[in-house]
């Protein structure tokens, strides 16, 4: 009964204690209030523990296992012209770069780190991650995307649970396709900003890979893994930013794989072989008619060119204050503002964070107005950017190029190597090789 | 058809093309170069500055992992071995004891051991601790700040954006050179 009483005083005490220090003003801060005490037994002090990082090694067995299954994948795209060694491929991309090394950080991703380093020279960037932006870029403008085909987590995934292939209307997956590019200027001025990773943010297969993650992301993530069982790649194809540079490299690449082994018969069996759009049907010599309407139409494009990139600049840099509050710094000084000037009572944990930091709100301002800024310029080149790339697209769609024979579209190909068993060709070359 | 102007019309192209390339190789090895000049052979972690930190709670609920990579961890050096300890014990407790009703961790992360008269010692039992920040917030606040959190680099997946690190009211997230992984308490921080 009697020790019950100590310790409810005690509580008590605490209780004062409590409260005494509490209208002093706390702050979560070290302070020595009590002191360390100078033990009489002979207690050993014990150390915080602080578990290593992944060994470096590792970083350098993802640069090697990526430089080995680019060459891997070139190889048995443009030598063996093997489907099924680049399926195997595939399934070794997913399980070594996906679930075992957990998608962090893949080329796709790396573009925001290289674009954020370029603009914040404090930004700190390992040597690994310059190279997984540069090799793929630099084996798809020798040989075209073969990294797409079976090196890439991302796509390989979507490779993999494509079961039976869809063709979209042509209007509708030219328009879904235009997304990419603004989603590649989007990601580059937030990374440029310091706003956001905004690939990071919206990766579909991360969540996937771990097996773990926020509802968002594994929503996305379901979504995406669904879709791709009956349209092909609809990452690659209708998102992917890190697609649009390869696809560029591609365009211009020094060699590329071709349907046929040889030459095009013109079957037609390999029409609708490709899931992603990347086959292309010989077009017939246009007669000087149509070539005229073509000519006019094109003159008519570049003549509204500068219009169309000058009004989406505006549009875009018109909208900077919205895109700026991505930036926590632009979100922060307007709350704090809201707060100051009454519009608000309710404080946020961010504006509670700030006020104990106490830095000067005019650092603040200064500092968001200054990110603010750089969204004004930035939207003028984002927007002048789309309207380049919508211009360019129809340019596209007027010229009308004569094609004697079945083509591939090297800016949306991704070597995946399914049509070339729809040539008779190929079956043919590969007999004679039999009976050599 | 293969008449010359149509072969010059192609060789014209090719040579274009040739050009685009060469531009563009040499332009991604001038970017990586620049990039490769100022970049660390260092891996990159994240890690969060506990003099930063609000203890908001929110490194127990952001993590992309169920289980948050984020603990809390004890700078023993900088720990008072209070009886009354505000990290433990609920400010409302009635009892100083170890009845989990009167512990302000929710799990019971925190166990505490007798040393001599009135000197107790704390200890975080990562298994169960969510880095919840209750108990670095009573530390804090009452006692010396020897609780605090880190970012574990055993259950941290490195994220390249941080999940935590996007909310964190704090800005107590930021990238570290691999070599030095932790932002600790104590004399153990000095060095
Ligand atoms: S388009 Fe993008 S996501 Fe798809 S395989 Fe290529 S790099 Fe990966
Ligand atoms: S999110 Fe930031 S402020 Fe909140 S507990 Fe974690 S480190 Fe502390
Ligand atoms: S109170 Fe929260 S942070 Fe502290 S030990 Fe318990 S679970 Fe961990
Ligand atoms: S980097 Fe990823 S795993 Fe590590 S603390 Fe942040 S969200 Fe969690």
């Amino acid at each position: 009964m009697k020790k019950l009483n100590i310790n409810t005083s005690r509580a008590g005490l605490f209780l004062i204690l409590f409260i005494v220090i509490l209208m002093i003003g706390s702050s979560a801060f070290t302070q020595n209030r009590f002191p360390k005490p100078e033990f009489e037994s002979d207690y050993q002090q014990s150390q915080t523990t602080t578990p290593d990082p992944q060994a470096q090694i590792y970083e350098v067995m993802d640069l090697f296992v990526l430089f080995l299954m680019l060459v891997l994948a070139t190889y048995f795209a443009h030598r063996k012209r093997s489907r099924h060694a680049l399926f195997i491929l595939a399934i070794v991309s997913v399980i070594y770069f996906g679930f075992w090394r957990k998608g962090c950080v893949c080329s796709v991703g790396s573009l925001q780190n290289i674009t954020l380093a370029l603009f914040d020279k404090s930004f700190m960037i390992p040597v690994v991650v310059v190279l997984f932006f540069a090799l793929p870029l630099i084996f798809t403008l020798f040989f075209g995307r073969t990294f797409c085909a079976s090196v890439c987590p991302l796509g390989t995934v979507q490779e993999l649970v494509l079961i039976r292939p869809m063709t979209l209307p042509k209007w509708l997956s030219r328009i879904l396709g235009l997304f990419p590019y603004l989603y590649l200027g989007l990601t580059l001025l937030f990374a440029a900003t310091g706003a956001a990773f905004l690939i990071c943010r919206f990766d579909p297969f991360v969540a996937f890979f771990r097996m773990n993650g926020s509802l968002d992301m594994l929503i996305l993530g379901a979504f995406f893994l669904v879709t791709s069982t009956v349209i092909g790649r609809p990452y690659c194809r209708f998102v992917c930013p890190y697609g649009v540079l390869l696809g560029w490299m591609s365009s211009l690449s020094r060699t590329h794989v071709t349907i046929t082994p040889d030459e095009c018969i013109k079957c037609r069996l390999c029409e609708n072989a490709c899931p992603y759009d990347a086959i292309q049907k010989p077009v017939p010599e246009q007669n000087p008619e149509n070539r005229k309407t073509g000519l006019r139409r094109l003159k008519m494009l570049l003549l509204i060119a500068p219009l169309v990139i000058l009004t989406l600049g505006w549009t875009f840099s018109r909208l900077h204050p919205l895109l700026s509050r991505v930036h926590y710094t632009v979100r922060l000084a307007d709350q704090i503002q809201r707060e100051d000037s009454g519009q608000t009572d309710l404080t946020t944990l961010e504006s509670q964070g700030f006020r104990s930091s106490g830095t000067p709100t005019k650092v603040l301002y200064d500092e968001a107005l200054r990110i603010q800024k750089q969204f004004n310029i930035g939207g003028w080149i984002l927007g002048g950017f789309m309207g380049l790339v919508i211009i360019w697209q129809l340019v596209g769609v007027s010229i009308i190029r004569h094609r004697k024979d079945y083509e591939i579209d090297r800016f949306s190909c991704v070597s995946c190597a399914r049509c070339f068993n729809y040539c008779p060709r190929e079956k043919n070359k590969k007999k004679t090789k039999v009976n050599e | 058809m293969e008449n010359p102007s149509n072969n010059s019309k192609v060789t014209r192209r090719r040579f274009m093309r040739d050009s685009v390339r060469s531009v563009l190789a040499l332009g991604i090895g001038a970017v990586s170069g620049l990039l490769i000049g100022r970049s660390t052979k260092q891996n990159i972690v994240w890690q969060l500055d506990p003099e930063k930190c609000v203890q908001c709670g929110r490194c127990a609920t952001d993590c992309v992992l169920d289980e948050s990579a984020v603990k809390c961890v004890h700078a023993y050096d900088v720990c008072g071995y209070c009886e009354l300890c505000g990290g433990y014990s609920k400010p409302d407790a009635h009892e100083l004891d170890t009845a989990a009703e009167n512990q302000l961790c929710p799990t019971g992360a925190i166990q505490r051991s007798f040393i001599e008269d009135p000197y107790f010692e704390y200890t975080i039992n990562e298994k169960l601790c969510i880095g919840c920040a209750k108990c670095v917030k009573g530390c804090g606040s009452f006692g010396n700040g020897s609780l605090y959190l880190q970012v574990r680099h055993d259950r941290c997946v490195n994220c390249n954006d941080c999940a935590i690190a996007r909310n964190c009211p704090g800005e107590a997230f930021s990238r570290m050179p691999s070599d030095r992984p932790y932002l600790l308490k104590g004399e153990q921080g000095l060095t």
